[in-house]
């Protein structure tokens, strides 16, 4: 049978190291998959950040993981979310929400450390449209309403819907623009509404339309704070993080000068 | 460009995906089968409640799923009194939540095989003295491969695609529950639309071939 089978030219041999390569391929790709968990996971501080605040947090990150050698593990998502996740069991230490009320509500429900919650950035509201054309006018142009959509976060859902939603109020025309406004679920939906061209312009955070200090092109009109409540965003340490050393030098670290010059610099007001 | 967070996103997806298809691999025959073939009165709410997923919005399902097995629900005690601990924002929640979001993918078109298939199978096992559950293995199975290829390849890709459940189940944490679809969610909500754009391809190309293989298989399978 075996000499049967060295006789024959290539007939079973190539086929058998072909079978060789793609099973050692498969293992291969298997180890990578289950291995890979293993690979990504360096247990340290679990934190839950605002996703308005994403860009700005992987540079705080990348800082604090080099000054402290900790190791954040950080999800990005919808404070509402977030806080229904904590209130049944999620691990995260530290939660860095997207307004001023989700902190102090944990704490009252007994699932973060009350005298732990500050404020680590301020929101800033404005106006704006991926076309530079119309620089300088975008307050005029509101007013006129001389433009098909308007897109701008729920009101209902989101703290930067809810403060256009203000600022159109107070400039009297929330009434006169009710069937041009597009709402987006949350902010990054209304900047996508305006970038994507569905809207010619938008209610959008600064930190959206803001790269290390310099806007993106287009127009833009930085609302007056005084038309709107101010956008704070508090940061608040959860009960899973309280014995956590690396939670605390989080916590202590976001409000350093380092950190808070990475907040300016993304559009926030530190 | 990818980074590494997305190519270990993509890998915990197909994870995700294999170990869920397995499981349906596993469950779904049996429960096709009965679903097909039983006059019991549950039988109805049975397919009904399987079949809940394919209407349910997803976020909704996830954030019952939630409630369900966090430490406060009822599923949840259940775990803790075990000693496993809660299934949320774990791996292996994922895989429980996504098994039953996936279930009608792949019980579904089983269910409708069977029905083809008919009972002669069983009855012709049994002249040659053969058990039903030794005919149902022995006749049965390996006349319908092609369908249960079929089947778990698209509960595999669903699996793969499916976003709110997720979301919701395993709260975006890397390397444990962060797959692919919510590092996707990720790139956008951080407005970093060219990796978003890069990992959506690679879903997408994954997908179309998954669906392609569903088809050719499903075509292959007229002669029933």
């Amino acid at each position: 049978m075996s000499i049967r089978v060295k006789n024959d030219p290539g007939g079973l041999h190539v086929p058998h190291s072909q079978l060789c390569r793609i099973a050692s391929a498969s293992v291969l790709l298997f180890s990578l998959i289950f291995l890979n968990q293993k690979m990504a996971r360096a247990e340290d501080v679990t934190v839950a950040v605002a996703a308005n605040f994403s860009a700005a947090m992987k540079e705080i990150a990348a800082r604090f993981e080099s000054d402290t050698r900790d190791h954040l593990i950080i999800s990005y998502g919808a404070t509402g979310q977030f806080r229904a996740q904590i209130m049944n069991g999620a691990p995260y230490a530290v939660f860095l929400t997207a307004d001023d009320v989700t902190g102090k509500q944990l704490a009252d429900d007994g699932l973060a450390v009350p005298d732990s919650r500050f404020v680590y950035a301020t929101g800033a509201l404005v106006l704006w449209s991926p076309d530079p054309l119309i620089a300088g006018s975008l307050e005029t142009l509101l007013e006129q309403g001389s433009f098909k959509h308007i897109a701008m976060a729920n009101p209902a859902l989101a703290p930067y819907g809810a403060a256009a939603r203000e600022t159109l109020e107070n400039l009297g025309l929330w009434n006169h623009l009710q069937d041009k406004i597009l709402y987006g679920e949350n902010i990054s939906q209304a900047y996508s509404m305006v970038v994507g061209g569905g809207a010619h312009l938008g209610f959008v955070a600064k930190s959206q339309v803001m790269r290390h200090g310099h806007w993106l092109p287009g127009s833009v009109w930085v609302v007056p704070p005084s038309l709107y409540k101010p956008l704070n965003q508090e940061a608040i340490l959860l009960l899973k993080g309280q014995n956590s050393k690396a939670a605390h030098a989080l916590m202590a670290y976001l409000k350093s000068e380092k950190s808070r010059s990475i907040v300016k610099a993304y559009g926030y007001v530190p | 460009m990818p980074s590494l967070d997305d190519w270990s996103s993509l890998l915990l997806s197909l994870k995700l995906g294999c170990t869920v298809t397995f499981v349906l691999i596993l469950i779904s025959p049996p429960l096709s089968w009965w679903l097909a073939h039983s006059h019991s009165r549950l039988k109805p709410l049975i397919s009904a409640v399987t079949a809940l997923p394919l209407v349910l919005p997803p976020t909704i399902l996830g954030f019952y799923f939630l409630l369900l097995t966090g430490p406060n629900g009822t599923v949840g005690h259940l775990t803790l009194a075990l000693g496993l601990g809660t299934l949320p924002f774990t791996f292996p929640g994922l895989v429980v939540a996504s098994v039953f979001y996936s279930l009608p993918f792949v019980v579904q078109p089983l269910t409708n095989v069977f029905e083809r298939v008919g009972h002669w199978p069983l009855e012709v096992g049994a002249t040659l003295r053969a058990s039903p559950l030794k005919a149902f293995f022995t006749i049965v199975i390996p006349m319908t491969v092609p369908d249960l290829m079929a089947a778990s390849l698209l509960g595999f890709a669903h699996t793969l695609g499916e976003f709110g459940v997720v979301l919701m189940m395993g709260g975006n944490i890397p390397g444990e529950t962060r797959v692919a679809s919510i590092q996707i969610y990720n790139h956008v909500e951080a407005l970093e639309y060219g990796q978003a754009h890069w990992l959506s391809g690679t879903l997408l190309t994954l997908s179309l071939i998954l669906l392609v293989l569903v088809q050719k298989y499903g075509l292959s399978r007229k002669r029933i």
